[in-house]
């Protein structure tokens, strides 16, 4: 930890902060995407970063997902940082082709020569009543792809430290942000630091039971684990931080000191970072688990609209609980 | 011509001349080369050959600095060669071996070499219009002066990238050239049952300079390239070149029989009356700046070169298999 002061930040606060940082500290770096000059984008997490940089480092673009970032990943490779800002997370699926068969692979494809250092910021997490295009946590998708990292903050001291070493990775990083955490509020220390890509947090020290939880499902990790401890289970919460690189290390000593585990992920369950992280589990610490690692992520279904219907389909601190109790036998 | 009255500048032009038949050649004798390896099965995977189509690598080439930028196609080794690849290099990436461009990891279809602006061949059709724009977002923000040319087939201009970054590259009036090679058939069908309307105005309804050429005339391609080149270095803006062309082969080296998509007849033509070598050979006769034994020694001198290249490169290493999980990550 740096000595400065600590205070406290929204989610939101902590990332323009670590963007204003890393553009005084290299003026390569630059912002592309959808109304992040004046308008700050639609969650204002980029106001006032114009007024700083100018126009030509806070670079408004058409409604051209796929056009801006294939000219990221061009300009990353000639010498710029980009930091491309896509609204929403369902919109990737406009950014496959230059994420998945560009950026991933230009590094490997030139045999080492040419280098793509862009991040991707975008967003997800569901429940704000934005229906099935506006909802998704797609982050799986780019998980699977090798020449990526995926990084999925869960707290403003997190996502400010991550993000500055997002922007400072030779590759291309893609940056998942909850939406609905961009008011959560935490301790940030003022001035330069980074957290590692590829590092894990135990966000809270137990001994019963092990729950893996990504990006704002740590929240909810931390409001199941009080309930736990009401009715006397010790939960351990524990942060990937990066899907990719993944600290398989840290996962696994948690699960075999605890002997059972629950993975937690907004995104589908099915084929999804539940299933990848189970398996760590299940591979790494099969002798010392007392029962199957069990996997919570969003339901199989379009994000509906309808409140009572969006609320069901994403864990909850009430359904990590007792799926929790159910797995410890009380 | 009327340059004799100013004979510096007709030295160096004769010279560029002589220098843009032999690069024709060059590219000519190294795809015999390629076909010959295919077809002796020496080579893994497909090849797609540039025969055909030599004047607009080059003419377009020889308006660049070393430092400009490209980014080419799955029909590739000619702007490759173009830009200054070496041959030899260059048959050892075809083959898979340890000392081509991309230590063998690219292949036929991504020869990349930063030394000499090549931003890399794409095999997705369309794949490299945000690269080449962004490149050229680069050159405008640090100042460098570079250009970078976007070489593509009519096929591309089926794609929606390809005008997100036409718009942004006028929006941003970047320096960069789109280059549009109608060899006139898409893969297996003729572009006209694939494009509506009028190809240039597509650029034009951006308000890029767009021109059309005779792709096999060498010295009207260059003359509208240098054109188009120095305005955009200038800072005029992105420009569209539309190169009508012909490829003398198949779609790759292994498409033979063609006649259910093209006629016998309509090849030979092309062939005898439009060849851009023999018609640029012909003309260098007329005008007195070769004669017709210098021309043939050419041919010789490269054809050996490319014939001792291409040992060397079938003599060359594979890589380890240690190698395979290299370069995934800078």
């Amino acid at each position: 930890m740096p000595e400065t002061a600590v205070r406290e930040l929204t989610f939101a606060q902590a990332i323009r902060e670590a963007l204003a940082e890393e553009m005084r500290r290299d003026s390569t770096v630059c912002i592309m995407g959808e109304d992040v000059a004046e308008a700050g984008t639609p969650f204002k997490v980029l106001a006032g970063l114009l007024e700083e940089f100018g126009k030509d480092r806070v670079v408004d673009t058409p409604i051209s997902e796929a056009g801006f970032t294939g000219l990221a990943v061009g300009a990353a490779m000639t010498g710029m940082r980009p930091v491309v800002d896509i609204m929403f997370g369902d919109f990737i699926t406009l950014t496959m082709d230059q994420m998945v068969n560009q950026a991933a692979k230009v590094h490997y494809m030139s045999g080492g020569k040419w280098k793509v250092p862009m991040v991707m910021r975008t967003t997800m997490g569901a429940t704000r009543r934005s229906a099935a295009q506006h909802s998704q946590s797609l982050h799986a998708w780019y998980c699977h792809v090798p020449g990526l990292k995926v990084v999925l903050p869960s707290t403003p001291y997190d996502a400010k430290g991550l993000l500055k070493a997002a922007i400072r990775d030779e590759n291309p990083v893609v940056f998942f942000e909850d939406k609905m955490m961009y008011k959560l509020k935490g301790e940030v220390p003022e001035g330069d630091y980074t957290v590692p890509l590829g590092v894990a947090d135990i966000k809270r020290v137990g001994e019963d039971i092990t729950l893996v939880a990504t990006s704002s499902m740590v929240q909810v990790a931390l409001g199941a684990a009080t309930m736990l401890e009401e009715i006397g289970i010790s939960a351990e919460v524990v942060d990937p931080r990066t899907m990719w690189p993944l600290d398989e290390k840290t996962l696994i000593e948690s699960a075999k000191k605890t002997s059972r585990a629950i993975i937690l992920d907004e995104g589908y369950e099915r084929y999804g970072v539940t299933a990848e992280l189970a398996s760590v589990i299940a591979t790494g610490a099969f002798y010392d688990l007392d029962a199957p690692v069990k996997r919570m992520g969003a339901m199989h279904v379009p994000i509906p609209f309808s409140p009572p219907l969006e609320d069901v389909t994403v864990p909850t601190e009430q359904t990590v609980f007792e799926a929790a109790r159910a797995l410890c036998g009380k | 011509m009327t340059t004799a009255a100013q004979p510096k500048e007709t030295s160096e032009k004769v010279e560029l001349w002589l220098r843009m038949y032999r690069q024709m050649v060059a590219i000519r004798e190294f795809e015999a080369q390629v076909n010959e390896l295919y077809t002796r099965a020496l080579m893994p995977g497909l090849a797609h050959l540039y025969i055909g189509e030599e004047a607009i690598a080059v003419g377009v080439c020889e308006a660049l600095d070393r430092a400009d930028y490209i980014t080419s196609t799955h029909r590739g080794h000619g702007h490759c060669l173009a830009k200054g690849a070496s041959p030899d290099r260059m048959f050892a990436e075809l083959l898979g071996k340890e000392a081509g461009y991309c230590k063998g990891k690219g292949g036929s279809m991504h020869i990349a070499d930063p030394a000499t602006g090549n931003l890399g061949a794409n095999a997705i059709v369309c794949g490299s219009a945000g690269i080449a724009t962004g490149a050229a977002f680069a050159a405008k923000r640090l100042g460098n002066g570079r250009v970078a040319v976007c070489f593509f087939g009519e096929g591309a201009l089926g794609q929606g990238v390809l005008y997100e970054v036409m718009n942004l590259a006028q929006l941003f009036k970047l320096p960069v050239i789109y280059v549009c090679e109608n060899n006139l058939y898409t893969e297996y069908t003729h572009y006209s049952e694939t494009t509506a309307g009028d190809i240039l105005m597509r650029a034009t309804a951006f308000g890029l300079d767009a021109a059309s050429v005779d792709g096999q005339d060498v010295r009207a391609v260059h003359g509208i390239a240098q054109r188009l080149v120095g305005r955009a270095r200038h800072g005029d803006g992105p420009g569209f070149l539309l190169c009508n062309t012909y490829r003398y082969h198949g779609h790759h080296v292994g498409d033979i029989n063609r006649e259910y998509y093209r006629p016998k007849a309509e090849e030979q033509k092309w062939k005898t009356e439009r060849d851009p070598i023999l018609n640029f050979g012909k003309w260098l006769v007329e005008q007195n700046f070769a004669d017709a034994a210098s021309l043939a020694q050419v041919q010789s001198e490269l054809q050996s070169e490319m014939k001792n290249a291409v040992e060397s490169a079938v003599a060359a290493a594979y890589p380890s298999v240690d190698e395979v999980a290299e370069d995934v990550y800078a």
